[in-house]
């Protein structure tokens, strides 16, 4: 069983047999008041959405997904395939199944795909992936906005925040549960 | 991790928080962060060190200084609750608190008003700027006028989906506080919601008129909690069967056995009268700066740290 204090973004639920993942999480606390777990929720079966505050005592079931290793393939009109490198079996996840995931898939890499009763339904990628940058824009010195990052687009056209000094070509570490910017990582 | 302006406005920040206070003529005070007993409080999880506590608010010690006979003081200093964890919560954050003794929690919103004119004034000073519009503190709120001043129960009226009375009897004030009523809170321009059901003031005096009620309010801005004030409760009596009542709550919840700060209530005994409140100073420099969460303002987050 979870506790009120294991929820997060990302985190697999079963609510009522169905397996659901936090996408959006609040933690709030009203002055002097008792902690409250605002989640928004998705069914990973129907996509559904589903909001709920949960309060401290409250208890939760981890949703049982069985997880099997295998390689992405490609993108084709938003079918995202993969292949199982045992048996050479392939399946594909729609973009709405992947959700921000899809952000982080490169042609080759090693993925878990989550099976919720023998249907495909997410994947759970490393928590760190390297990806190439092919967007940014110079750095301007003397900028004096008082920003401290820049926006950049990388290989899978995903944007996200950077310090100013990444430039085009470079490789940068993303953690994938945030999708924000680790480091810049040296060829 | 910030980077060197973010670093810079964040002690410009400091120094202006400061340079108010002394200004005003309170002395700046420095009380132990690890103490053997905490405020008994049902909503708060102390973080324990060897065998004591990480204060969660520097309200005892403050108020036994007040007791002694200080008159107005201030305090920026670490706090620590445990399992407070989120956008706008860290486990640790910095607060400000201060404490006028002979005051009523009027008094204390007017030092508000004040001090974030100030602290607006003192940041657009240092040239650093918060984004790339310049140097628009405050972007959304407009500090110049009166801030609003209304009262939990005005506010139940106007946004809560169910009265104030109900909520209060079905124990989802806070629920409904949440969802209904915060968001409709300091967009624009900074309220105060004040006089609270007395269930929601453990430390704070009843109102003379209408003893189901205290003398507390909260800070607002853009549906954001910034500070907790109220007219302290001086009745040693009434504030041990209070702490009685957070106890035997405490032990409801969490099956934890909380010893009574004795000390604070023997020296409750010598304050005639006195108001204080407790300022989030980080997540007043985020709203500041416009900022979206802590870690925007926050020298290190925790996962800088593993």
């Amino acid at each position: 069983m979870l506790n009120a204090s294991d929820l997060r973004k990302g985190l697999k639920l079963q609510i009522d047999g169905a397996p659901y993942i936090i996408t959006d999480f609040e933690f709030s606390k009203p002055g002097k008041g008792q902690a409250l777990y605002r989640c928004k929720m998705r069914n990973m079966i129907s996509g559904n959405q589903l909001v709920k505050t949960y309060r401290s005592n409250d208890k939760f079931e981890k949703a049982e997904l069985e997880e099997r290793k295998m390689q992405y393939l490609y993108n084709q009109n938003n079918e995202y395939h993969f292949m199982d490198t045992d048996n050479y079996e392939q399946l594909f996840l729609t973009a709405e199944q992947l959700g921000d995931n899809k952000n982080y898939l490169i042609d080759n890499m090693e993925v878990e795909v989550l099976f919720f009763e023998s249907l495909p339904i997410d994947v759970t990628l490393p928590i760190f992936v390297n990806l190439s940058v092919t967007v940014a824009d110079p750095w301007a010195k003397g900028d004096t906005s008082g920003n401290d990052t820049k926006p950049v687009t990388v290989e899978t056209g995903y944007q996200l925040q950077v310090p100013p000094f990444v430039e085009e070509g470079d490789k940068i570490q993303i953690d994938t549960r945030t999708g924000e910017y680790v480091t810049r990582v040296k060829e | 991790m910030l980077g060197e302006k973010r670093l810079k406005l964040r002690a410009a920040f400091f120094d202006s928080v400061r340079l108010f206070f002394k200004n005003k003529g309170f002395l700046e005070v420095d009380t132990p962060v690890r103490q053997p007993v905490v405020i008994p409080e049902a909503n708060i999880v102390p973080i324990e060190a060897d065998g004591e506590y990480l204060q969660a608010s520097p309200e005892l010690c403050m108020k036994r200084l007040l007791a002694r006979g200080l008159t107005n003081i201030f305090q920026i200093c670490p706090c620590f609750r445990k399992n407070e964890i989120g956008t706008l919560h860290m486990e640790e954050f910095r607060m400000l608190e201060w404490y006028r003794r002979g005051a009523r929690y009027h008094a204390l919103m007017d030092d508000c008003e004040q001090l974030l004119r100030a602290v607006d004034k003192d940041l657009t000073a240092t040239g650093i700027g918060c984004g790339p519009g310049g140097d628009n503190f405050f972007a959304e709120t407009d500090l110049d006028m009166p801030f609003l001043r209304i009262t939990v129960a005005q506010a139940f009226d106007a946004y809560s989906r169910v009265p104030l009375e109900q909520a209060v009897r079905e124990g989802s004030f806070d629920e409904v506080l949440v969802e209904d009523v915060e968001p409709k809170l300091g967009g624009g321009r900074p309220v105060f919601l004040y006089d609270y059901p007395v269930e929601l003031g453990s430390l704070a005096r009843r109102k003379d008129e209408e003893p189901h009620l205290v003398e507390r309010f909260e800070l607002y801005i853009n549906g954001i909690e910034l500070a907790n004030g109220f007219t302290e409760l001086t009745d040693e009596r009434e504030q041990r069967t209070r702490f009685h009542d957070e106890i035997e709550a405490i032990k409801q919840g969490r099956n934890v056995t909380t010893a009574l700060p004795e000390r604070f209530l023997q020296d409750l005994e010598h304050l005639d009268s006195a108001a204080g409140i407790a300022l989030g100073l980080d997540r007043l420099l985020m709203v500041a700066v416009n900022g979206r969460g802590l870690k925007e303002v926050v020298p290190f987050t925790p996962q800088d740290l593993t």
